[in-house]
């Protein structure tokens, strides 16, 4: 399970520019670079979620919106 | 989603489900997504009228979830003017290349500006003409290589790469204006909350609010999208620093 | 009955134009019709609309494609360099279906010209102007009276079928002052969902574009146009006729010259010459029509085109005659207006002939 979020990232909507990849500050993110989406693009990928911290760095930056965060609820 | 976690961020509704065309990594895409964010986050979908421009965002109408007109090539100054002169309580803003609003469209730039007409400028200045094939830009940097420029901009020849914001920003009906770029995680934030800001005093109608946009054009730069931020950093911001050159009851930089 | 008053004609334009609602003027001075702009900033403090004084012809058009792509009932008035700068506006309004009242009070050229009067600009209002396939309507007045008239007419057409309006008038009737009966205001009450004007929930977002990629589609677009072109020319189409009705010779002419042309059919009248006047109101949509029906009679001998240009709407003419009768040609060009007499003569040396 992730420990304090984690992102989906649309296979169709990305175009493996990358910019998410080098924007992440606990590079939990890659670029999937065996495989395609049906334009032949690769795409970027949550590679450890343990890492992710749900800092939206990534979702920022995405030129085409094909990133989407969350956060764990913290506990009451 | 997952059980106990929240959304804390997802596609904007005002952006349609098209894909957009054009390269991975451009800036284009990432404007237009962070604008029409902040035309979600101050629920003004229904109150917006966007002008797109000739160039690569000539389509940008395919993907901005609002009311828009397509301008004729370098007149989306005049287009804006003419439609919120009609509908003063409307956010209007007029998006733009270089090409478009610094070379074929300076004179209704600088005339839009000089009256100070209520709407903003959405300024992509990547320094280089990206749809027609990568050809100079008015804004493109001295020694730049592009296809009619072969051997580098040479400013006895062509001139010195024009610099709007820092033009705009001496009107006197001018209300905002501020040079941000996409190129890492912190600017872009700092594109988005300058967006926010001139479509507020927009709002408020202070006068004509102007982004410039340090853009990127990964494709006719001959880099990759990584590459293309690292030009950014280290020959276009020397030339184009970032940063508000005028605010409403700020001090003029 | 409505207010009678003494006006030029820019100036009735300009006050028939705040009688038909217009919301907004966009333009740039330019002889010999800066007064329609002049008027309206004087009176623009009693109104409502917006006038604005463009940085050009340029900007003036695409302030129109803007405000009137919003929903605003839009004018501006222009003299024939103007026009001509204006043609890629036009373009693109026709394109995307977006109406405004055009006046190109038109001045003798080609180039920077004179300022004295000319119908020089024919050819550029009704065969199109700028590029691609298009029409706008195109209504040709040959009085004060008629400067007015033609703008309520053409604001109603221009609204009706989305298409740009243009009143094709010239330097003197701009410029000369006549009696008229200006008409009473009427409210405008605009209905254009298809108008930018935010998207509401309840409704698709509206784009108005001219930009077409797909080869398909374009057809499709230009189908649609032509389709509403055709529309129009079945339904617009206007003119008049004085003492055709047993004429051996028609006249032909339109805007200030069918004034001299009545003239020259009265003279000709008292000398026994049987001369009729045929007076194109909408020289787009052409009355091809009533050319044709004319050609067609027997007692008719020949048509002649009189004009201040080198002979434009004489092709028109020719084209709906079709050989059926001889078309003639007379025209003055640089701002001279042909006299009475130099018609008379040139119809007596043609029925020597």
């Amino acid at each position: 399970m992730p420990q304090k979020g984690y992102v989906e990232i649309s296979i169709e909507g990305c175009k493996g520019c990358n910019l998410c990849v080098i924007s992440c500050p606990t590079d939990c993110l890659v670029l999937n670079t065996s495989d395609t989406n049906s334009f032949g693009l690769h795409y970027a990928t949550l590679a450890d979620e343990d890492k992710c911290i749900a800092c939206l760095n990534c979702a920022v930056v995405c030129p085409d919106a094909a990133i989407t965060v969350y956060r764990k609820i913290k506990s009451a | 989603m997952k059980e106990g976690y929240e959304l804390i961020y997802q596609r904007p509704k005002t952006l349609t489900d098209t894909r957009m065309h054009y390269c991975p990594g451009c800036f284009h895409s990432t404007m237009h997504k962070l604008m029409m964010e902040v035309v979600e986050e101050m629920d003004l979908q229904e109150n917006t009228i966007g002008v797109c421009p000739v160039g690569c965002s000539v389509f940008a109408y395919e993907y901005m979830n609002i009311d828009v007109q397509e301008a004729a090539h370098g007149r989306a100054a005049a287009v804006a003017t003419g439609i919120k002169r009609i509908h003063p309580d409307k956010l209007v803003f007029s998006y733009q290349g270089d090409g478009d609003l610094a070379a074929i469209g300076t004179a209704e730039t600088i005339h839009a500006c000089n009256r100070g007409e209520n709407f903003t400028f959405i300024f992509i200045n990547n320094g280089i003409y990206g749809m027609t094939g990568g050809q100079m830009a008015p804004t493109t940097l001295v020694g730049q290589k592009t296809s009619t420029s072969p051997y580098g901009r040479e400013p006895a020849k062509v001139g010195l790469p024009l610099k709007m914001a820092e033009i705009v920003s001496r009107f006197g009906r001018v209300a905002y204006v501020e040079r941000v770029s996409c190129n890492t995680a912190a600017n872009a934030r700092k594109a988005k909350k300058a967006v926010r800001k001139a479509f507020e005093y927009q709002l408020q109608k202070l006068g004509t609010t102007f982004i410039e946009v340090a853009s990127n054009c990964p494709s006719q730069w001959k880099c990759t999208p990584e590459e293309s931020l690292d030009w950014i950093k280290d020959h276009v911001l020397p030339y184009f620093p970032l940063g508000v050159f005028k605010e409403p009851e700020k001090k003029e930089k | 009955m409505g207010e009678i008053k003494l006006m030029k004609g820019n100036e009735a334009l300009a006050e028939a134009a705040i009688r038909a609602g217009m919301q907004a003027y966009f333009g740039y001075p330019i002889t010999p019709q800066s007064e329609v702009i002049e008027y309206l900033a004087r009176e623009e403090p009693k109104h409502n609309y917006v006038l604005l004084q463009a940085e050009s012809e340029v900007a003036a058009v695409n302030m129109m494609y803007g405000a009137g792509g919003a929903g605003g009932r839009v004018l501006t008035t222009t003299s024939s360099p103007g026009f001509s700068l204006m043609q890629e506006g036009v373009s693109y309004m026709t394109c995307t279906e977006i109406p405004g009242v055009f006046a190109n009070i038109v001045r003798g050229g080609p180039g920077l010209g004179t300022i004295q009067p000319s119908q020089g600009d024919y050819f550029q209002a009704v065969k199109g102007g700028g590029h691609g396939d298009y029409h706008v309507i195109v209504l040709v007045p040959n009085s004060v009276q008629e400067m007015a008239d033609h703008v309520f007419l053409a604001f109603e057409l221009a609204d009706k079928y989305r298409i740009p309006a243009l009143i094709l008038s010239d330097g003197a009737i701009g410029q000369m002052m006549e009696k008229l009966e200006l008409p009473d205001p009427v409210p405008y009450k605009p209905n254009k969902p298809w108008a930018t004007t935010g998207k509401t929930k309840d409704r698709e977002r509206n784009i108005l574009t001219s930009l077409y990629i797909k080869s398909e589609d374009m057809e499709i677009k230009n189908i649609h146009l032509q389709k509403k072109f055709r529309e129009i020319e079945a339904n617009e189409v206007r003119f008049d006729e004085y003492k055709t009705e047993d004429a051996e010779v028609i006249i032909t002419s339109y805007g200030l010259t069918s004034r001299v042309a009545k003239k020259a059919v009265d003279i000709g009248r008292e000398q026994g010459i049987k001369l009729g006047l045929f007076r194109p109101i909408t020289v787009w949509p052409f009355p091809k029509g009533r050319i044709a029906e004319l050609a067609s009679r027997d007692d008719i001998r020949f048509f002649i085109s009189i004009e201040m240009s080198a002979g434009q709407m004489v092709e028109d003419i020719q084209l709906n005659v079709c050989g059926k009768k001889p078309v003639h040609f007379y025209g003055r060009m640089g701002g001279i207006v042909p006299t009475p007499q130099e018609i008379l003569d040139t119809v007596q040396s043609h029925l020597k002939e």
